[in-house]
Protein backbone atom coordinates (compact mmCIF):
# COMPACT_ATOMS: atom_id res chain seq x y z
CA UNK A 1 0.00 0.00 0.00
CA UNK A 2 0.98 3.09 -0.66
CA UNK A 3 1.24 5.85 2.22
CA UNK A 4 1.46 9.49 2.33
CA UNK A 5 3.49 11.89 4.37
CA UNK A 6 3.73 15.12 4.40
CA UNK A 7 6.77 16.57 6.10
CA UNK A 8 7.14 19.79 7.34
CA UNK A 9 9.29 22.51 5.19
CA UNK A 10 12.76 22.04 7.31
CA UNK A 11 12.87 18.53 6.93
CA UNK A 12 11.51 18.59 3.40
CA UNK A 13 14.80 20.97 2.81
CA UNK A 14 16.94 18.35 4.64
CA UNK A 15 15.48 15.41 3.08
CA UNK A 16 15.68 17.11 -0.79
CA UNK A 17 11.85 16.45 -1.42
CA UNK A 18 9.08 18.66 -2.92
CA UNK A 19 5.79 18.55 -1.78
CA UNK A 20 4.35 14.76 -0.16
CA UNK A 21 6.78 11.58 0.40
CA UNK A 22 4.84 8.60 -1.04
CA UNK A 23 6.24 5.53 0.65
CA UNK A 24 5.33 1.68 -0.12
CA UNK A 25 4.67 -0.12 3.27
CA UNK A 26 3.64 -3.36 3.81
CA UNK A 27 1.31 -4.75 6.87
CA UNK A 28 0.13 -2.52 9.37
CA UNK A 29 0.08 1.53 9.09
CA UNK A 30 1.24 2.75 12.12
CA UNK A 31 3.32 5.94 13.26
CA UNK A 32 6.05 3.03 14.01
CA UNK A 33 6.02 1.36 10.70
CA UNK A 34 5.06 5.02 8.80
CA UNK A 35 8.27 6.55 10.43
CA UNK A 36 10.63 3.14 9.71
CA UNK A 37 9.90 3.18 6.35
CA UNK A 38 10.73 7.20 6.02
CA UNK A 39 14.28 6.90 7.49
CA UNK A 40 15.20 3.82 5.49
CA UNK A 41 14.08 5.52 2.38
CA UNK A 42 15.75 9.18 3.84
CA UNK A 43 18.29 8.25 6.17
CA UNK A 44 19.08 12.17 7.02
CA UNK A 45 15.91 12.34 8.49
CA UNK A 46 17.11 9.77 11.63
CA UNK A 47 16.68 11.82 14.95
CA UNK A 48 14.44 14.45 13.56
CA UNK A 49 11.02 13.41 14.17
CA UNK A 50 11.82 10.80 17.25
CA UNK A 51 15.11 10.48 19.31
CA UNK A 52 17.39 7.79 17.88
CA UNK A 53 17.95 6.33 21.20
CA UNK A 54 14.55 6.13 22.86
CA UNK A 55 12.53 6.07 19.82
CA UNK A 56 10.18 9.04 21.40
CA UNK A 57 8.65 11.90 19.30
CA UNK A 58 10.58 14.75 19.93
CA UNK A 59 8.94 17.39 21.86
CA UNK A 60 7.87 19.92 19.04
CA UNK A 61 6.37 17.58 16.78
CA UNK A 62 3.37 16.03 16.06
CA UNK A 63 1.30 13.70 14.14
CA UNK A 64 -1.42 14.75 12.61
CA UNK A 65 -4.34 12.54 10.08
CA UNK A 66 -7.81 13.14 9.26
CA UNK A 67 -7.97 16.44 11.63
CA UNK A 68 -7.46 14.08 14.24
CA UNK A 69 -3.93 15.04 16.50
CA UNK A 70 -2.55 11.59 16.87
CA UNK A 71 0.71 12.69 19.00
CA UNK A 72 -0.43 10.58 21.87
CA UNK A 73 -1.66 7.36 20.49
CA UNK A 74 0.82 4.04 20.67
CA UNK A 75 3.23 4.04 17.94
CA UNK A 76 1.75 0.87 17.37
CA UNK A 77 -1.42 1.66 16.87
CA UNK A 78 -3.15 1.29 13.43
CA UNK A 79 -3.45 4.39 11.74
CA UNK A 80 -7.13 5.24 10.51
CA UNK A 81 -8.16 3.47 7.36
CA UNK A 82 -8.41 6.69 4.88
CA UNK A 83 -4.31 6.82 5.83
CA UNK A 84 -3.76 3.20 5.81
CA UNK A 85 -5.44 3.55 1.86
CA UNK A 86 -3.85 6.26 0.79
CA UNK A 87 -6.75 8.55 0.82
CA UNK A 88 -5.55 11.00 3.35
CA UNK A 89 -2.04 12.28 4.42
CA UNK A 90 0.24 11.43 7.59
CA UNK A 91 0.96 14.66 9.16
CA UNK A 92 4.61 15.30 10.48
CA UNK A 93 4.40 18.79 11.93
CA UNK A 94 6.33 21.36 14.20
CA UNK A 95 4.61 23.36 16.72
CA UNK A 96 3.90 26.54 16.19
CA UNK A 97 6.16 29.47 17.38
CA UNK A 98 6.75 32.69 17.45
CA UNK A 99 4.78 36.12 18.65
CA UNK B 1 47.80 33.59 -3.96
CA UNK B 2 46.83 33.01 -0.76
CA UNK B 3 43.07 32.80 0.64
CA UNK B 4 41.45 33.20 3.40
CA UNK B 5 37.76 30.96 4.23
CA UNK B 6 35.92 32.68 7.45
CA UNK B 7 33.35 29.80 8.62
CA UNK B 8 30.75 31.58 10.57
CA UNK B 9 28.06 29.78 12.36
CA UNK B 10 24.70 31.80 13.70
CA UNK B 11 21.24 31.45 14.97
CA UNK B 12 19.33 30.78 11.81
CA UNK B 13 22.38 29.02 9.22
CA UNK B 14 25.91 29.11 8.30
CA UNK B 15 27.59 31.48 6.24
CA UNK B 16 31.45 31.33 4.51
CA UNK B 17 32.84 34.43 3.66
CA UNK B 18 35.98 34.24 1.55
CA UNK B 19 38.87 36.68 0.15
CA UNK B 20 42.13 36.81 -1.37
CA UNK B 21 45.54 37.38 1.09
CA UNK B 22 44.55 41.15 0.96
CA UNK B 23 41.55 40.84 3.18
CA UNK B 24 39.71 43.79 1.38
CA UNK B 25 37.12 42.40 -0.55
CA UNK B 26 34.59 39.46 0.35
CA UNK B 27 32.25 36.90 -1.15
CA UNK B 28 29.34 36.08 1.13
CA UNK B 29 27.74 32.77 0.38
CA UNK B 30 24.89 31.70 2.50
CA UNK B 31 22.55 31.01 4.66
CA UNK B 32 23.55 27.33 4.47
CA UNK B 33 21.16 25.48 6.65
CA UNK B 34 18.96 28.14 6.69
CA UNK B 35 16.26 28.73 9.69
CA UNK B 36 18.62 26.36 11.78
CA UNK B 37 21.40 27.01 14.85
CA UNK B 38 25.15 26.26 13.70
CA UNK B 39 26.68 26.78 16.50
CA UNK B 40 30.17 25.59 15.10
CA UNK B 41 31.83 24.91 11.75
CA UNK B 42 34.70 23.98 11.17
CA UNK B 43 37.52 22.90 8.11
CA UNK B 44 40.04 19.84 8.67
CA UNK B 45 43.90 20.82 8.65
CA UNK B 46 44.57 17.61 7.06
CA UNK B 47 42.22 18.88 4.49
CA UNK B 48 40.71 22.42 4.07
CA UNK B 49 38.45 21.24 1.54
CA UNK B 50 37.00 19.11 4.51
CA UNK B 51 34.16 21.09 6.70
CA UNK B 52 32.02 19.66 9.59
CA UNK B 53 28.96 21.58 10.79
CA UNK B 54 26.91 21.40 14.16
CA UNK B 55 23.36 21.91 12.83
CA UNK B 56 20.13 21.68 15.37
CA UNK B 57 16.79 23.06 16.15
CA UNK B 58 14.92 22.60 19.56
CA UNK B 59 12.22 21.03 16.88
CA UNK B 60 14.68 18.28 14.86
CA UNK B 61 17.22 18.23 17.37
CA UNK B 62 20.86 17.33 16.24
CA UNK B 63 22.31 16.98 12.71
CA UNK B 64 25.94 16.98 11.37
CA UNK B 65 26.78 18.22 8.14
CA UNK B 66 29.86 17.43 5.88
CA UNK B 67 31.26 19.23 3.12
CA UNK B 68 33.51 18.12 0.72
CA UNK B 69 34.56 21.20 -1.72
CA UNK B 70 34.85 23.85 1.04
CA UNK B 71 31.31 24.60 1.52
CA UNK B 72 29.82 25.07 -1.56
CA UNK B 73 27.90 21.53 -1.50
CA UNK B 74 26.98 19.53 2.13
CA UNK B 75 25.75 16.40 2.89
CA UNK B 76 23.98 15.06 5.98
CA UNK B 77 26.14 12.34 8.10
CA UNK B 78 25.98 10.47 11.47
CA UNK B 79 24.08 12.35 14.14
CA UNK B 80 23.28 9.49 16.56
CA UNK B 81 25.28 10.68 19.85
CA UNK B 82 24.20 7.63 22.33
CA UNK B 83 26.67 7.49 25.32
CA UNK B 84 28.44 4.72 26.77
CA UNK B 85 26.54 2.46 29.06
CA UNK B 86 24.07 3.84 30.91
CA UNK B 87 24.32 7.36 31.94
CA UNK B 88 24.36 8.17 35.95
CA UNK B 89 23.55 11.75 36.85
CA UNK B 90 25.08 15.04 37.04
CA UNK B 91 23.45 18.02 39.52
CA UNK B 92 20.83 20.39 38.32
CA UNK B 93 20.79 23.81 38.84
CA UNK B 94 19.13 22.99 41.58
CA UNK B 95 21.45 20.91 43.37
CA UNK B 96 19.28 17.38 42.61
CA UNK B 97 20.62 14.75 40.67
CA UNK B 98 19.68 14.82 37.06
CA UNK B 99 20.43 12.11 34.37
CA UNK B 100 23.08 12.92 31.20
CA UNK B 101 20.69 13.97 28.52
CA UNK B 102 22.10 14.90 24.71
CA UNK B 103 21.11 18.26 23.57
CA UNK B 104 23.60 19.19 20.75
CA UNK B 105 26.47 20.14 20.05
CA UNK B 106 28.66 22.65 20.75
CA UNK B 107 32.00 22.63 19.38
CA UNK B 108 33.64 19.84 16.53
CA UNK B 109 37.56 19.55 16.04
CA UNK B 110 38.68 17.94 13.38
CA UNK B 111 41.62 15.64 14.16
CA UNK B 112 44.94 17.80 12.78
CA UNK B 113 46.18 14.49 10.96
CA UNK B 114 42.78 12.90 9.53
CA UNK B 115 39.80 14.60 7.70
CA UNK B 116 37.97 11.63 8.84
CA UNK B 117 38.59 11.74 12.58
CA UNK B 118 36.95 14.50 14.50
CA UNK B 119 35.85 15.18 17.67
CA UNK B 120 32.61 16.95 18.90
CA UNK B 121 31.66 17.87 22.78
CA UNK B 122 28.49 18.13 23.17
CA UNK B 123 25.52 19.07 25.79
CA UNK B 124 25.47 17.06 28.13
CA UNK B 125 28.77 17.20 28.89
CA UNK B 126 30.56 14.48 26.99
CA UNK B 127 33.00 14.03 24.33
CA UNK B 128 32.80 11.85 21.27
CA UNK B 129 34.70 11.21 18.26
CA UNK B 130 34.46 9.98 14.89
CA UNK B 131 36.50 8.01 12.84
CA UNK B 132 34.90 7.25 9.64
CA UNK B 133 33.83 11.28 8.19
CA UNK B 134 31.22 11.75 10.42
CA UNK B 135 28.74 8.87 9.91
CA UNK B 136 29.36 7.42 13.17
CA UNK B 137 30.09 8.51 16.30
CA UNK B 138 31.55 7.23 19.82
CA UNK B 139 31.79 8.67 23.01
CA UNK B 140 35.03 8.67 24.79
CA UNK B 141 33.43 7.90 27.98
CA UNK B 142 36.75 8.54 30.38
CA UNK B 143 35.70 11.87 30.99
CA UNK B 144 32.20 11.30 32.03
CA UNK B 145 32.79 8.41 33.97
CA UNK B 146 35.40 10.82 36.11
CA UNK B 147 35.07 10.65 39.75
CA UNK B 148 33.86 14.25 39.68
CA UNK B 149 31.25 14.08 37.22
CA UNK B 150 28.02 13.13 39.53
CA UNK B 151 28.96 16.99 40.97
CA UNK B 152 29.27 18.62 37.97
CA UNK B 153 26.81 21.65 37.39
CA UNK B 154 25.44 23.30 34.12
CA UNK B 155 25.90 27.07 33.66
CA UNK B 156 23.57 29.56 32.28
CA UNK B 157 24.08 27.82 28.65
CA UNK B 158 23.76 24.54 29.81
CA UNK B 159 26.33 21.33 30.97
CA UNK B 160 28.28 22.23 27.63
CA UNK B 161 31.61 20.96 26.75
CA UNK B 162 32.76 24.18 24.64
CA UNK B 163 36.49 23.73 23.71
CA UNK B 164 38.96 20.85 22.55
CA UNK B 165 42.33 21.87 22.16
CA UNK B 166 44.43 19.06 20.35
CA UNK B 167 48.22 18.87 21.36
CA UNK B 168 50.31 19.28 18.10
CA UNK B 169 53.22 18.04 20.31
CA UNK B 170 51.53 14.83 21.84
CA UNK B 171 49.35 13.59 19.95
CA UNK B 172 48.24 11.56 23.04
CA UNK B 173 47.83 14.79 24.94
CA UNK B 174 43.78 16.54 24.87
CA UNK B 175 42.58 19.11 26.82
CA UNK B 176 38.61 20.18 26.86
CA UNK B 177 36.50 22.91 28.88
CA UNK B 178 33.07 22.50 30.49
CA UNK B 179 30.87 25.21 31.99
CA UNK B 180 30.87 24.87 34.81
CA UNK B 181 33.35 22.03 35.20
CA UNK B 182 36.42 23.71 33.97
CA UNK B 183 39.77 22.53 32.08
CA UNK B 184 40.38 18.43 32.15
CA UNK B 185 43.61 17.29 30.19
CA UNK B 186 43.92 13.83 29.22
CA UNK B 187 47.16 12.37 28.10
CA UNK B 188 46.39 9.27 26.70
CA UNK B 189 44.10 9.89 23.72
CA UNK B 190 41.31 10.79 26.11
CA UNK B 191 41.12 7.19 28.31
CA UNK B 192 41.75 9.06 31.40
CA UNK B 193 41.41 12.56 32.38
CA UNK B 194 42.62 14.75 35.41
CA UNK B 195 41.12 18.03 35.92
CA UNK B 196 43.76 21.35 35.62
CA UNK B 197 42.10 24.05 37.43
CA UNK B 198 44.87 24.54 40.54
CA UNK B 199 45.20 28.32 40.72
CA UNK B 200 41.52 29.74 39.88
CA UNK B 201 39.29 31.53 41.66
CA UNK B 202 36.11 31.97 41.55
CA UNK B 203 33.70 33.16 44.36
CA UNK B 204 30.34 32.09 42.73
CA UNK B 205 30.54 28.50 44.31
CA UNK B 206 30.63 27.28 47.57
CA UNK B 207 34.70 26.40 47.97
CA UNK B 208 36.33 29.21 45.20
CA UNK B 209 39.56 27.29 44.72
CA UNK B 210 37.60 23.67 44.49
CA UNK B 211 39.17 21.24 41.75
CA UNK B 212 36.16 21.22 39.70
CA UNK B 213 33.31 23.59 39.38
CA UNK B 214 34.79 26.48 37.64
CA UNK B 215 32.41 28.29 34.54
CA UNK B 216 35.93 28.37 31.73
CA UNK B 217 34.40 30.02 29.22
CA UNK B 218 37.15 29.56 26.90
CA UNK B 219 40.83 28.19 26.34
CA UNK B 220 43.17 29.21 23.24
CA UNK B 221 46.84 27.82 22.75
CA UNK B 222 49.58 28.78 20.17
CA UNK B 223 50.68 25.14 18.13
CA UNK B 224 54.80 26.21 18.76
CA UNK B 225 53.69 26.25 22.78
CA UNK B 226 51.40 23.60 23.84
CA UNK B 227 52.28 24.45 27.53
CA UNK B 228 51.23 27.69 27.36
CA UNK B 229 47.01 28.20 27.93
CA UNK B 230 45.08 31.47 28.00
CA UNK B 231 41.58 31.29 29.48
CA UNK B 232 38.75 33.48 29.61
CA UNK B 233 36.83 32.29 32.92
CA UNK B 234 33.59 33.57 33.71
CA UNK B 235 35.60 36.41 35.68
CA UNK B 236 39.42 36.58 35.25
CA UNK B 237 42.01 35.98 32.20
CA UNK B 238 44.07 33.46 33.59
CA UNK B 239 47.17 31.83 32.08
CA UNK B 240 49.09 28.67 32.63
CA UNK B 241 53.11 27.73 31.55
CA UNK B 242 52.83 24.20 32.44
CA UNK B 243 49.80 22.96 30.50
CA UNK B 244 47.21 23.73 33.25
CA UNK B 245 48.93 22.21 36.19
CA UNK B 246 48.55 25.86 37.57
CA UNK B 247 47.05 28.81 36.52
CA UNK B 248 48.06 32.51 37.69
CA UNK B 249 45.84 36.00 36.44
CA UNK B 250 46.60 37.83 33.77
CA UNK B 251 43.59 40.38 33.75
CA UNK B 252 45.63 43.34 34.53
CA UNK B 253 44.14 46.45 33.15
CA UNK B 254 41.24 45.36 31.58
CA UNK B 255 38.37 47.38 32.10
CA UNK B 256 36.45 43.99 33.53
CA UNK B 257 37.47 40.75 33.30
CA UNK B 258 33.96 39.07 32.22
CA UNK B 259 34.17 37.74 28.75
CA UNK B 260 33.94 34.81 26.48
CA UNK B 261 36.40 34.76 23.75
CA UNK B 262 40.22 34.59 23.67
CA UNK B 263 42.48 33.68 21.00
CA UNK B 264 46.25 33.87 20.00
CA UNK B 265 48.46 35.57 17.38
CA UNK B 266 49.51 33.09 14.81
CA UNK B 267 52.81 34.30 14.79
CA UNK B 268 53.27 36.19 18.25
CA UNK B 269 52.87 33.74 21.08
CA UNK B 270 52.70 36.05 23.55
CA UNK B 271 50.10 38.19 22.05
CA UNK B 272 46.59 37.62 22.72
CA UNK B 273 43.14 38.58 22.33
CA UNK B 274 39.82 39.26 24.11
CA UNK B 275 36.69 40.94 24.33
CA UNK B 276 35.54 42.50 27.63
CA UNK B 277 31.99 42.50 28.63
CA UNK B 278 30.80 44.60 31.20
CA UNK B 279 29.18 41.31 33.01
CA UNK B 280 28.20 38.15 33.87
CA UNK B 281 24.41 39.91 34.45
CA UNK B 282 24.10 42.25 31.54
CA UNK B 283 26.26 40.36 28.82
CA UNK B 284 26.45 43.60 26.62
CA UNK B 285 29.89 45.70 26.25
CA UNK B 286 31.53 48.12 28.66
CA UNK B 287 30.52 51.54 27.76
CA UNK B 288 28.96 51.16 24.86
CA UNK B 289 32.22 50.55 23.43
CA UNK B 290 33.13 47.67 20.86
CA UNK B 291 37.25 47.43 21.97
CA UNK B 292 38.95 44.29 21.04
CA UNK B 293 41.86 44.12 24.11
CA UNK B 294 45.75 42.90 23.09
CA UNK B 295 48.71 41.85 24.76
CA UNK B 296 51.65 42.07 22.99
CA UNK B 297 53.59 40.34 26.36
CA UNK B 298 51.23 36.92 27.16
CA UNK B 299 49.24 39.09 29.93
CA UNK B 300 51.17 41.91 31.23
CA UNK B 301 49.89 45.15 29.56
CA UNK B 302 46.60 44.81 27.33
CA UNK B 303 45.94 48.01 25.08
CA UNK B 304 42.18 48.68 23.91
CA UNK B 305 42.17 48.30 19.72
CA UNK B 306 39.12 50.53 18.67
CA UNK B 307 40.05 51.95 15.36
CA UNK B 308 37.00 50.79 13.04
CA UNK B 309 34.96 49.42 15.59
CA UNK B 310 31.79 51.26 17.17
CA UNK B 311 32.62 53.44 20.17
CA UNK B 312 29.08 54.70 20.87
CA UNK B 313 25.55 53.34 21.76
CA UNK B 314 27.14 49.58 21.08
CA UNK B 315 25.70 46.32 23.13
CA UNK B 316 26.71 43.33 21.67
CA UNK B 317 28.21 40.18 22.79
CA UNK B 318 31.08 38.46 21.52
CA UNK B 319 30.43 34.46 22.31
CA UNK B 320 33.27 32.08 23.24
CA UNK B 321 33.75 30.58 20.03
CA UNK B 322 33.29 33.74 17.65
CA UNK B 323 36.84 34.90 17.62
CA UNK B 324 39.59 33.27 15.26
CA UNK B 325 42.86 34.06 13.43
CA UNK B 326 44.30 33.54 10.21
CA UNK B 327 47.91 32.82 9.88
CA UNK B 328 48.84 34.93 6.97
CA UNK B 329 51.64 37.76 7.84
CA UNK B 330 50.31 39.97 9.50
CA UNK B 331 47.99 38.09 11.24
CA UNK B 332 44.50 38.35 10.44
CA UNK B 333 41.94 38.51 13.72
CA UNK B 334 37.79 37.78 13.38
CA UNK B 335 35.47 37.95 15.09
CA UNK B 336 31.05 37.83 15.06
CA UNK B 337 28.91 39.72 17.45
CA UNK B 338 25.79 38.78 18.52
CA UNK B 339 24.46 41.97 16.12
CA UNK B 340 25.08 39.86 12.93
CA UNK B 341 28.60 41.45 12.41
CA UNK B 342 31.79 39.99 11.16
CA UNK B 343 34.72 42.20 11.78
CA UNK B 344 38.08 41.82 10.21
CA UNK B 345 41.53 42.60 11.49
CA UNK B 346 44.58 42.15 8.59
CA UNK B 347 46.81 43.99 10.47
CA UNK B 348 46.93 41.84 14.00
CA UNK B 349 43.98 44.19 15.54
CA UNK B 350 45.47 47.59 14.97
CA UNK B 351 42.21 48.49 12.75
CA UNK B 352 39.12 46.61 12.09
CA UNK B 353 36.28 46.39 8.99
CA UNK B 354 33.29 44.94 8.80
CA UNK B 355 32.98 41.84 6.61
CA UNK B 356 29.24 41.86 6.89
CA UNK B 357 27.10 43.85 9.49
CA UNK B 358 23.22 42.28 9.39
CA UNK B 359 23.90 38.74 9.84
CA UNK B 360 21.67 36.92 12.32
CA UNK B 361 23.42 36.51 15.48
CA UNK B 362 27.03 35.10 15.35
CA UNK B 363 27.91 31.95 17.28
CA UNK B 364 30.96 30.79 16.06
CA UNK B 365 33.91 32.23 13.52
CA UNK B 366 36.54 30.12 12.15
CA UNK B 367 39.29 30.95 9.77
CA UNK B 368 40.85 29.00 6.76
CA UNK B 369 43.67 29.94 5.67
CA UNK B 370 44.33 28.23 2.41
CA UNK B 371 47.64 28.69 -0.20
Amino acid sequence: MIIRVVLPAHLRTLARVNGEVKLDLDGTATQRSILDALEATYPMLRGTIRDQVTQQRRAFVRFFACEQDLSHESPDAPLPDPVAKGAEPFLVVGAMAGG
Amino acid sequence: MSQVRVLVGTRKGAFVLASDGKRKRWDVSGPHFGGWEIYHLKGSPADPNRLYASQSSAWFGQLIQRSSDGGKTWEAVGNKFAYEGTPGTHLWYDGTPRPWEFTRVWHLEPSLTDPDTVYAGIQDAALFRTGDGGQTWQELPGLRNHASASSWQPGAGGLCLHTILLDPAHPERIFIAISAAGVFRSDDGAKTWRPMNRGLRSEQIPNPTAEVGHCVHRIAMHRSRPNVLFMQKHWDVMRTDDGGESWREISGSLPTDFGFVIDVHAHEPETIYVVPIKSDSEHYLPDGKLRVYRSRNGGKEWEALTKGLPQSHCYVNVLRDAMAVDSLDPCGVYFGTTGGQVYASADAGDSWEPIVRDLPSVVSVEVQTLS
